[in-house]
């Protein structure tokens, strides 16, 4: 294994589903070591969520965990129990970042809290990532994915009104805080170079909301009394940016420029702007057909759209510069070929699921570039290596820890 | 850190940066204003007025220097030589174009560490494909999910990807840091803005690449978790999130709302088969949620240990106690709109809280300590290039 950026960074992960792992998996992947705690027997929930090959439960054969954990040492520890906190502890002696994701009354009832662990290593990082954070009103409440993104004000943003708020899919808000808390825990340990101590970092998944995408709607709202709706399948404040129903499924139309759109009409007339278009004074003003007569707009456009495929239609727009999108599905993007020529997808054999594709690097680093060196972890698949060779348990002790439920 | 960045992966990501202490300049033009400081918000259509930009751009400083000239191009690399990072989110092409690429800007500073965000990237057939960031999740397969489950895309409707991209570039950057404090060496960062996305819909990969399953649009449905909705509470357009995933979460939540006959239903006694009901028991629950405001059903599901938060818009975050509490917005002094109310960072460290060193820069605002204190240039050949528009 070459050098990798992070190389010599030791991260223990006492986290599981998706936010939590997949901070692991970003500092895993560019290097530091990722050792991960599953609670024993059944291990991360994510290993129950699959999707499985044939839809057969396995819990080593869950494509969203395998996804998640590449790269990372896997062992199973029981931290209900006082050995098991004294072997956590032990192992987190000598680690630079914790990535853990309980409630912040449970740590602190398991004697797991940041201040217990600047105890055992005071230059131990902790990133906490949860829904609502480690301080304020609310950070015993319970918050999933859509409980984080309703407080944090994304659920408005999507949907149509007068019909229920969606939170956005796949639970994508898990992924912004793991990474928002990968960056701090960077942030922490450039820190630690000079105070050397280790700090709390508090990743509240609806802060991250919040701030980084819908925070300054905040700072229209106070300056312009601005609030922002939910607004169906267009934008309003130019036309077109909308999504549109194509013969085979949507495109994604924006375009900001007026020379952009004068393109697509032209595309659309066969080279000239098509005379319904041309002779009609209200569609002269791209504002006023957003805010006044859009429905309208997307009626006209529906013959020549459903008409065409978006293949088609994407093909015509690359070759004109017209700025619009398909809206593709996930056999599209797993089979494009831009993807293929960038060797994006990975291929990585797992002793229990085979060879799967993954997506790959979020980002290519010339030096260290970024590799899927190895497969996730079975259940406790790494606990001799850490527990004997590592730690020096005998495989005596090794056993008892079995047979007592600890590991 | 030397930020070419603009709308706005590149500026967003130089802020996380400058939130954390990094000094940063951002290299803009009156020739080319950035579109962050003429946004939809932007009423008064003034780029030193413009909200967005004084939320998103902070703890920068900026300054006007005109690439286009030739003469900017020296100035650019002196200033690249005392900096560690570059940033930039231009078409592939441009860097190149002006010689500042990576090749380059690595003859005058071996160590430098230069991130691209270019949207698709730097090779491949579609390369030089135009997108917007709503365009990125599209291709990306993300906005194909978004809409009311079975029914159109209506699409994410904001630049996810742009956001996302700054994220992941923030991390990779500092990454790259640590490799070069441990080696000495820099190194270049492509990050395309479609695979960040399509890696963190990493979920909806694995269903295809598992069983060739291809997600649609989702709604709120979520397969482990049922309840999982939004549903309508008193006042108009008032909605609270509920999520149950465990049979004790359920039994909770029975007992939070009452635990009303249909409850006992068989059609509602397992996951399995609440999901198979789910609309009939939405609109069950709703009469419950109905009858109280979203935060009323909040502190009741929640004293009883089910996970609700209401579904708060740009006036309800604004003054709601938590994030008011956690100091999710910062007030901050500006000369051209008296005071801002400013978003936090994504994270709180403990030993290093976010300050807002800087304010959110005026256009050029830093010329003077850039041109004269950084590069040592003379009032005379300031003003010279002042008045042949390399400095503009």
């Amino acid at each position: 294994m070459s050098d990798k950026a992070l190389t010599g960074l030791k991260v223990v992960e006492l986290a599981e589903f998706i936010a939590g792992p997949y901070c692991g998996k970003l500092l895993a992947d560019f290097g530091a070591e990722v050792l991960k705690v599953e609670r024993p027997g059944t291990g991360d929930e994510a290993r129950e969520r699959g999707p499985f090959p044939g839809h057969v439960p396995d819990p080593e054969k869950s494509g969203l965990f395998l996804y998640l954990n590449a790269n990372k040492l896997g062992i199973t520890l029981n931290i209900e129990t006082a050995t098991g906190r004294d072997i956590l502890k032990k192992i987190l002696k000598t680690a630079d970042v914790l990535v853990e994701d309980q409630p912040p009354a449970r740590m602190k009832a398991l004697g797991l809290d940041f201040e217990s662990l600047r105890q055992v290593n005071p230059r131990l990082i902790v990133v906490s990532i949860t829904a609502f954070g480690q301080s304020g009103p609310y950070k015993d409440y319970k918050g999933y994915a859509i409980n984080a993104s309703a407080l944090g004000g994304q659920s408005v943003c999507a949907g149509e009104m007068g019909r229920e708020p969606l939170t956005p899919p796949l639970c994508l808000g898990h992924y912004q805080s793991a990474t928002a808390g990968a960056t701090a825990a960077m942030g922490a340990i450039f820190a630690r170079e000079q105070s050397g101590r280790g700090q709390h970092v508090d990743i509240s998944e609806a802060q991250v909301w919040a701030t980084l995408h819908t925070g300054n709607q905040e700072t229209s709202f106070i300056l312009h009394g601005m609030k922002r709706i939910r607004w169906g399948h267009r934008t309003p404040g130019i036309y077109p940016y909308t999504i549109l129903p194509c013969q085979d499924g949507f495109m994604s139309m924006i375009a900001i420029q007026g020379y952009q759109w004068k393109r697509f009409l032209e595309l659309m007339g066969n080279g000239q702007v098509p005379e319904w278009y041309s002779t009609e004074p209200r569609y002269q003003d791209r504002r006023e057909i957003s805010l006044k007569y859009a429905d309208e707009m997307d009626g006209r456009l529906a013959p020549w759209l459903t008409s065409h495929s978006k293949a088609e239609i994407y093909k015509m727009c690359l070759e004109k510069k017209v700025p619009f999108a398909p809206v593709r599905n996930m056999e599209e993007v797993v089979n494009d070929a831009h993807l293929a020529f960038r060797d994006y997808f990975v291929e990585v054999d797992h002793p229990a699921a085979g060879k799967l594709k993954y997506p790959g690097a979020p980002g290519r680093l010339s030096e260290t570039p970024w590799a899927m060196d190895r497969p996730a972890p079975l259940l406790g698949q790494h606990n001799e290596e850490i527990y004997c060779r590592r730690l020096g348990y005998s495989s005596e002790e090794l056993e008892a820890l079995r047979n007592g439920g600890i590991i | 850190m030397i930020n070419f960045g603009w709308v706005f992966a590149g500026p967003y990501l130089a802020t996380m940066l400058g939130d954390m202490g990094a000094e940063v300049i951002k290299i803009e033009t009156r020739s080319r204003i950035d579109s962050m400081r003429l946004s939809p918000d932007n009423l008064d259509k003034e780029p030193d007025r413009d909200p967005w930009f004084h939320s998103g751009v902070r703890n920068q400083r900026s300054v006007t220097l005109d690439m286009e000239q030739p003469r900017a191009i020296p100035l650019l690399k002196d200033l690249i030589k005392m900096s560690d990072i570059v940033i930039e989110n231009f078409a592939p092409r441009v860097m190149k174009n002006h010689g500042l690429d990576y090749a380059e800007l690595a003859k005058i500073k071996p160590d430098i560490i230069m991130v691209s965000l270019p949207a698709t990237g730097h090779s491949g057939p579609l390369r030089d494909a135009q997108t917007y960031g709503p365009s990125l999740t599209g291709l990306a397969g993300v906005d194909g999910l978004v809409g009311y489950y079975g029914e159109r895309v209506l699409g994410l409707q904001q630049a996810y990807a742009d956001v996302n991209s700054a994220l992941h570039g923030a991390f990779t950057v500092l990454a790259a840091l640590y490799y070069r404090k441990r080696t000495g060496k820099g190194q270049f960062i492509e990050m395309a803005q479609l695979e960040a996305v399509v890696g963190i819909a990493g979920e909806a990969v694995m269903e295809y690449v598992v069983n060739g399953k291809v997600l649609g649009t989702m709604g709120n449905y979520y397969p482990t978790m049922c309840p999982h909705n939004n549903y309508r509470c008193a006042e108009e357009d008032r909605w609270v999130s509920i999520a149950v995933k465990t049979e004790d979460e359920w039994q909770a939540f029975c007992r939070a709302i009452g635990d009303p006959p249909w409850t006992g239903d068989a059609k509602f006694a397992d996951r399995y088969q609440r999901q198979n009901h789910r609309q009939e028991m939405d609109r069950l629950i709703t009469e419950w949620t109905s009858q109280r405001t979203y935060y009323e059903a909040t502190e009741i599901l929640q004293q009883h240990g089910v996970a609700a938060a209401p579904c708060l818009d740009t006036e309800g975050r604004f003054f709601d106690p938590h994030l008011q509490d956690r100091k999710t917005y910062l007030e901050v002094d500006h000369p051209t709109t008296g005071t801002d109310f400013i978003a936090n960072s994504a994270w709180a460290m403990s030993d290093n809280p976010t300050e807002i060193r800087y304010r959110s820069p005026l256009l050029g605002e830093h010329n003077s300590y850039v041109f004269k204190e950084l590069l040592r240039l003379s009032d005379e050949e300031i003003a010279q290039l002042e008045s042949d528009k390399v400095i503009h």
